[in-house]
């Protein structure tokens, strides 16, 4: 069964005219020697790099470390987490409010962490939501989604959030051009009707914070993947489309129709002075900006109401189209800046761009026509060389600082080496199988650290034991270091990863917060310390400031509270040491736990429906008297006059809390 | 439920009881794996730590004593009373008279090291089954949290300071 399967792929392929890998398929024969002591990382022992894989269809990024291979944590993005209570949490929920509401899933694709002069500078991590166009912020100190931006007038958002050499830019573009603003049309009226934007989200230097600086109009295709440009490009895009046919319906065939699709490539300098001049159309819009305040640790939603439109057609120099080979996915761009790689999924091919070559072409108006206005650059003036069928299905490249580019070939199953200037195929390796994106770390920077690869495929068949039909996605890492590639590790990945970014570890791990200082918790529910734990009640809201340390909950008893009541359990971690979460959970709760980082104050919202007495509990295990940490909350009949009391180590029955009692009108002690 | 709790606090009493290993369910201590000279500070019961000597202030330093107090409800007052009762750890009331100042302040700033060294510590751990966690209180901190346990020892006993050695 093992051989089996590559075998059927591969004819499948041989059968398409391709001859690549066929002699050398299986594992036996691709991993060569002893490989493990290559990814065996001693107990004790750390990584050398980071790895931030997006999650695909599960909405999150997961972390690894390379080359281990080993799962480090699942970071909560773009979809509620009940493991912590992210998105449950009061904290935490309007990280998902939206134009639409709360919206609370998306489809991760693709992850760029923040850059200073061309190469990773460990600060942030971005990621696009593909379904309700946003982009997160996660911040590198706590691995915390800290920011979530909508960007208005796109629809499918996976063209994103690529990022420029300065971390000045996330540039985007729409993967499904639709009406702007959208109206009621006739679905047949797209080529009339639809139109794309490509976005640019300006990021600040200090803080990190997102804002839709400018969007582009432009013609309604499919808005694929980017890149920006870096050194000698630096102030360019360069974004890959398809459906220059304008199809709205079986886009497989009817979008398939043309030899060549056209790249967006963007002066995006030049549309700076356009903006100073004055050279845009304000469009209002509403879009929530979604952020967490860093004290407190509470996201608060805004609205956005307006964004800067430049149409090109007022904007001449600030979008050219380049005519790339069917059906264009990835757009890479090497180390030094001069070369773009466009790769044709339904071409053999791979093109190959000079930088320079654009620049003369524009400069010559060098154009073979225009599309609504915009010129479209010669093919034959911009293009450096061809990759001649280096394999089937070519999808992603990355560079490994040495001249050497590697690309995914999704139907033929592998990743192929070939050199830059030359353009010669160097080696080639199969995955098992059918590869997306491929990542070396800093492989889209200026300074690629070119000692591994993984590949994420998109395809797992027979490489785990069988968990019935759902099976989890493989990533294969290969060593780069030396003339052929080796594959040393297949590793079971998390929803679908996409693209992913690795870092060296160094670059991340000496900012990595540990907990949160108490004396700088600013959350207006804060108890700092167990003597400010207490009850409070203002008609039916009930506040219960609350802390946790080691090993009991304060207060631990309630009572007074009653059905139809909205019970606001705010959290207090009173720890001060590293890794010493503490979790909350309270029967018949609606929604999930909390769990609580060290200084930090998380609120739980319950609803009791029923009288009794509930236990709720620390969910955790923090302590050798962790099933200890526990309590009751009495919940009374609607209209009760069991008075609000609230206490730890001593009998409430016996406890006077008439002040409270006076304020709340019960009287009833 | 019951035996498993039982069996863990059993670990801890071996571990209490003179290995030095972290027992590793508990604690970011650091392992002690080293088998080295015990340190000094044993011997003369100020503990292990950085604090080698403490100059105790006459008459109390209010301003310290009050910024100790506040330090206290924020970070130890969910485990330590100011009563001689205890509750998770032991109650204050007289630890002065007790604990020399450089203890008290090298138990509070270096718990992880004191737990696993330190046979003093070792017996409160055997006493009280959680460790003291470590609550990131530097040591400026640690002085005036002192300084309000010298207060307390007063209202609470009556006397203050008579660990420390004369001369």
């Amino acid at each position: 069964m093992i051989r089996l399967l590559p075998t059927l792929f591969l004819c499948a392929a041989g059968a398409l005219g391709l001859f690549t890998a066929c002699d050398s398929a299986n594992t036996e024969n691709v991993v060569n020697g002893d490989v493990a002591g290559e990814v065996y990382v001693p107990p004790g022992e750390y990584d050398e790099f980071y790895a931030f894989l997006s999650g695909g269809y599960s909405g999150q990024v997961t972390v690894y470390g390379l080359p281990s291979g080993r799962l480090f944590r699942e970071i909560p993005v773009f979809s509620q987490y009940p493991e912590n209570g992210y998105g449950y949490s009061e904290e935490t929920k309007p990280l998902f409010q939206t134009s639409f509401g709360f919206v609370p899933w998306d489809d991760t694709h693709h992850i760029e962490l923040s850059q200073t002069d061309g190469e990773f500078d460990g600060r942030w991590l971005f990621v696009n939501g593909n379904n309700t166009p946003r982009i997160a912020r996660v911040d590198l100190r706590t691995f915390e989604t800290v920011e979530i931006l909508e960007i208005p007038f796109v629809a499918g958002l996976h063209c994103a959030p690529f990022i420029t050499q300065n971390s000045e830019y996330l540039v985007s573009g729409t993967r499904f051009s639709v009406p702007i603003p959208q109206e009621d049309v006739a679905i047949d009226s797209y080529a009339e009707n639809f139109d794309g934007a490509i976005n640019y989200v300006s990021v600040d230097p200090e803080s990190g914070e997102m804002t839709l600086a400018f969007q582009i109009l432009v013609p309604g295709f499919n808005y694929d993947l980017a890149r920006n440009g870096k050194g000698k490009s630096h102030g360019w895009s360069f974004l890959t489309t398809y459906n220059s046919e304008q199809a709205h319906s079986l886009l497989e065939i009817n979008a398939s129709q043309k030899d060549k699709d056209l790249m967006a490539v963007v002066n995006w300098k030049r549309a700076e002075e356009y903006l100073e001049q004055g050279t845009f159309e304000t469009r209002n819009i509403s879009y929530s900006h979604n952020l967490v305040d860093e004290s407190s640790g509470i996201a608060t939603s805004g609205e956005e109401t307006s964004v800067r439109m430049i149409n090109p057609a007022d904007a001449p120099g600030v979008v050219y189209f380049l005519p790339v080979p069917k059906s264009p996915h990835g757009c890479d761009i090497d180390p030094t800046g001069e070369y773009i790689v466009g790769n044709g999924k339904l071409s053999a091919d791979l093109s190959v761009y000079s930088f320079d070559k654009i620049q003369q072409a524009i400069k010559d108006e060098n154009y073979e026509g225009d599309f609504e206005g915009i010129p479209i650059i010669s093919y034959e003036a911009a293009i450096e060389g061809v990759v001649k069928e280096p394999g089937l299905g070519p999808l992603h490249t990355e560079f490994d600082g040495r001249g050497n580019a590697y690309t995914t070939f999704f139907i033929s199953s592998e990743v192929v080496k070939w050199n830059v200037e030359t353009k010669e195929v160097l080696d080639r390796q199969p995955t098992f199988y059918s590869p997306g994106h491929l990542v070396i770390p800093g492989g889209e920077t200026t300074k690629p650290d070119g000692k591994y690869l993984v590949a994420m495929n998109k395809i797992t068949k027979d490489r785990y034991l069988p968990t019935g039909p759902e099976l989890v996605h493989s990533a294969q890492l290969f060593d780069i270091s030396g003339e052929k590639m080796r594959l040393l590790l297949d590793f079971p990945t998390k929803g679908e990863p996409h693209y992913a970014q690795a870092i060296a570890a160094d670059k991340v791990m000496p900012n990595v917060k540990k907990f949160y200082a108490l004396e700088e918790n600013t959350h207006p529910y804060v108890a700092k310390g167990e003597g400010k734990a207490k009850v409070e009640r203002d008609g039916n809201e009930i506040h219960v400031y609350m802390t946790a340390i080691r090993s009991h909950l304060a207060p631990d008893n309630i009572e007074g509270i009653r059905v139809g009541d909205e019970v606001y359990f705010h959290l207090t971690n009173l720890e001060q040491d590293w890794d010493v979460p503490h979790g909350f959970a309270v029967l018949g709760n609606n929604n999930a736990e909390l769990l609580v980082m060290p200084g930090q104050t998380r609120t739980l919202k319950w609803e009791p429906q029923r009288v009794g007495v509930f236990p709720f509990y620390c969910t955790d295990f923090c302590s050798a008297l962790h099933q200890e940490m526990s309590g009751y909350v009495r919940v009374s009949p609607k209209g009760s006059n069991v008075a609000l009391k609230w206490g730890l180590n001593e009998n409430l029955s016996e406890k006077d809390m008439l002040s409270q009692a006076e304020e709340d009108g019960d009287g009833s002690m | 439920m019951k035996n498993l709790l039982f069996t863990l606090g059993l670990s801890f009493l071996a571990f209490a009881c003179g290995n030095p290993e972290n027992d590793g369910t508990d604690s970011s201590a650091p392992p002690q794996s080293m088998i080295e000279d015990p340190d000094p500070g044993i011997a003369t019961g100020k503990g292990i730590g950085e604090v080698k000597t403490v100059e105790l202030t006459e008459p109390l330093n209010q301003d310290m004593l009050e910024m100790g107090e506040s330090i206290y409800q924020m970070k130890c007052a969910a485990c330590h009373k100011l009563t001689d009762q205890r509750v998770v750890g032991p109650g204050w009331a007289g630890i002065t008279n007790r604990r020399k100042p450089e203890w008290i302040m090298n138990m509070i700033t270096n718990v992880d090291i004191m737990l696993a060294e330190d046979p003093e510590a070792q017996k409160l751990l055997e006493e009280c089954l959680t460790r003291m966690p470590n609550q990131n209180v530097s040591v400026g901190d640690a002085r005036d949290i002192l300084e309000f346990m010298r207060k307390n020892d007063v209202e609470k006993v009556g006397e203050r300071d008579q660990a420390v050695e004369e001369g």
